[in-house]
């Protein structure tokens, strides 16, 4: 059971915390269809050459589909393990990880590749894009992997591009694109496949200030579209860019409130 | 990743470092050289010993009967002697011998002799190869003359002084002239030309066409041979399944002749093309065995560079194998991508291989008296050996390059 979970307002548009708890705490049901993402207990355990370190010690998280959420905390808090077991590239030791109804936490290395392709959308810091192929075949990439046809994969990556206003950019080649650029093209390759969750580590990490608004404002014009946005961040002004802010402590949830509590708490001012 | 996006991926990748690609595909490449240079060299002579050079010496579906074999290439100082201990061949012999055989065999009985000729119209004299005959000789050998006609049924009774001759024969005598009607002289005596024969060509570069021929029974027959003694007696058989059984006839005949016991081996030797050809499929052996050790070796070492190779690239390319992961690339995309792409590259080589190879042959066919074709099936082995390989050697990285946990791949350098 996590600690100090603080109590939301009633006027909470997320919903009401005591929901979040029940489907927590009920251990090996199904969540219902309304959560996208339900983690009961999480541990996670490395040995670093006979010292056994602790990154996540019992995450309790649940997100419904639509959220808007950012993961934040300082360095050592956890939070890029829990991104990468929410992101299905690392299987916790204990505990539960429900992703859109199915038990992910346990499933094969094959399995979980499916999953990764299908369910999540990545956006990386350094933004991980092929050096040497064009934005298009970039953002076909996990159309490839999931076995679509050349001519709709084409179309569907360019639709994509188009999405993020970089049409006219598809042959280019990541060297030839501004940081702003190449990050857009990682978002369009990230929702190509229509994940259900767009997850996002240190999006505006390689970014100046002005580039980095301009990221956030997609992120918050996709949230309104529906997407289900998950944002890791030590930065707390980013962080505030989201609707839902949870903090992480030495591998444990430490507050999980609104933006306009967050923001408040800290006395941040956003644009 | 379906597979034609695979090789498109895998031929990129070859294409970016074209330079670094090709030594990599260099072992393969030469080891396929050696394989199609190999077999169409040995393919080529194969070819021309049973076509052409055992044609040309001993005729199709015929065994020659005589004192030694004509083709000796395991000559031992003991072996000569015995041979010169031989009785040989004797005109005697010739009819008993025919006697044996069934009524649809042909024979005829041969003597040949080294010898100078001449002639009015050139200062120069030539070795000539002297043939006499029997009537039936060239009908086995099957000759035809290009001008003039062979001997007629008088000439071989009375034993008149004429001569066929040679190509070669006819341009060096009686250059820009007709030979036939005019004279050659052969010890003393002129001998008239009746008829030119058709070209005969080469084998290993010497000429066959240096010859002129007689009845065995005109006074040519006694500078090339003593009186009573043929050089030989060619038998040829209707089809090459009754050659074993004349051979056996002729053999009993002369067995009886030379007073031979049954334990006693032959002092007399019946020879076939078979017989000529044993040697060659035996030095074939030999060459066969150089021409899987040499490919072998090239192979094998153009497998452990692309071996290493590979394991090169997957570790430059860790964080792309772990952004592929990422988005959903399982172990066997990853495998397959890096088993194609190292198939690729050796295919690539082999494919270059035989084309090198290729070239090899003709050149070899060009400067050498060696005849040298590429054979089909050899160019389909080394395409498809060269991909084996590839693959072979692609399986560890391939491996190695699947088994990365994408979370350490991603924070690698590239």
């Amino acid at each position: 059971m996590s600690q100090d979970i603080v109590q939301d307002s009633l006027e909470a548009p997320l919903g009401a915390t005591a929901e979040r708890q029940a489907v927590v705490s009920a251990a090996g049901a199904t969540p219902g269809k309304d959560w996208v993402i339900v983690t009961r207990g999480i541990k996670r355990e490395y040995d670093m050459g006979g010292e056994i370190v602790r990154a996540l010690r019992g995450v309790d998280l649940a997100i419904r589909r639509n959220e808007y959420v950012a993961i934040m905390g300082p360095s050592g808090s956890g939070k890029s393990t829990l991104m990468n077991v929410i992101g299905c590239l690392d299987t916790p030791n204990a505990g539960e990880y429900w992703l859109n109804g199915t038990q992910v936490s346990k499933m094969s290395d094959d399995a979980l590749a499916r999953v990764r392709n299908k369910e999540i959308g990545f956006v990386f810091q350094t933004f991980n894009l092929l050096p040497r192929a064009s934005a298009l075949h970039n953002v076909e990439l996990p159309l490839v992997y999931a076995g679509v046809p050349g001519d709709e994969r084409r179309r569907r990556a360019k639709e994509a591009l188009e999405r993020v206003q970089l049409g006219a950019r598809i042959d280019h080649r990541p060297n030839e694109l501004s940081g702003g650029q190449r990050q857009r093209v990682a978002i369009a390759r990230a929702l190509v496949n229509n994940p259900s969750i767009l997850l996002a580590d240190e999006p505006t990490g390689n970014l100046d200030s002005q580039t980095s608004e301009e990221i956030m404002r997609v992120f918050e014009s996709l949230a309104d579209q529906g997407q289900t946005v998950i944002m890791v961040t030590h930065e707390p002004d980013i962080a505030a860019h989201a609707r839902r802010v949870i903090v992480l402590r030495d591998g444990l949830v430490a507050s999980d409130e609104r933006r306009s509590t967050f923001v408040e708490k800290l006395g941040i001012t956003t644009g | 990743m379906p597979f034609l996006e695979a090789v498109r991926l895998a031929l990129q990748q070859i294409w970016v470092q074209k330079l670094k690609s090709f030594f990599t595909l260099l072992g393969v490449m030469i080891g396929v050289t050696f394989l199609i240079a190999v077999v169409s060299i040995v393919g080529g002579m194969s070819r021309y010993m049973t076509d052409t050079l055992v044609g040309k010496i001993i005729a199709l579906n015929s065994f020659e009967v005589r004192q030694r074999p004509k083709i000796n290439f395991q000559m031992t100082e003991e072996r000569w002697r015995e041979l010169n201990r031989r009785p040989r061949i004797k005109l005697d012999d010739v009819a008993p011998i025919a006697a044996a055989l069934p009524s649809d065999a042909r024979w005829a009985a041969y003597n040949v002799a080294q010898l100078p000729g001449e002639s009015r119209f050139t200062a120069r004299p030539k070795q000539l190869r002297v043939f006499t005959v029997t009537s039936d000789y060239f009908g086995i050998k099957r000759m035809e003359p290009v001008s003039g006609r062979l001997f007629n049924q008088q000439e071989y009774e009375r034993g008149r002084n004429v001569i066929v001759v040679g190509q070669d024969v006819a341009s060096h005598f009686f250059e820009g002239l007709d030979p036939v009607g005019r004279e050659l002289t052969v010890r003393g005596l002129p001998y008239t030309i009746v008829g030119v024969m058709e070209k005969q060509g080469s084998v290993f570069g010497q000429s066959l066409d240096q010859f002129i021929v007689a009845p065995m029974t005109s006074p040519l027959n006694r500078v090339v041979a003593p009186h009573d003694v043929v050089a030989a007696v060619i038998v040829q058989a209707p089809s090459r399944e009754a050659i074993t059984t004349e051979m056996e006839a002729a053999r009993e005949v002369l067995r009886v002749r030379h007073h031979l016991r049954p334990n006693q081996p032959d002092n007399f030797a019946l020879e076939t093309s078979d017989s000529a050809l044993e040697f060659w499929n035996k030095i074939k052996s030999y060459l066969v065995i150089a021409g899987v050790a040499l490919p072998a070796i090239g192979l094998v070492v153009g497998a452990i560079v692309i071996m290493n190779i590979m394991l090169v690239a997957v570790a430059e390319r860790t964080r792309e194998i772990g952004i592929r992961k990422s988005l959903g690339a399982r172990r066997r995309d990853i495998m397959s991508q890096f088993l194609v792409e190292s198939a690729t590259l050796s295919t690539f080589g082999a494919a270059l291989g035989v084309l090198t190879g290729f070239a090899f042959a003709k050149i070899i066919a060009m400067l050498s008296p060696l005849p040298a074709a590429v054979e089909l099936w050899s160019v389909f082995l080394g395409v498809s050996i060269g991909a084996g390989v590839g693959v072979i050697a692609g399986v560890y990285p391939a491996s190695r390059a699947s088994r990365l946990d994408p979370i350490t791949a991603l924070r690698a350098e590239t």
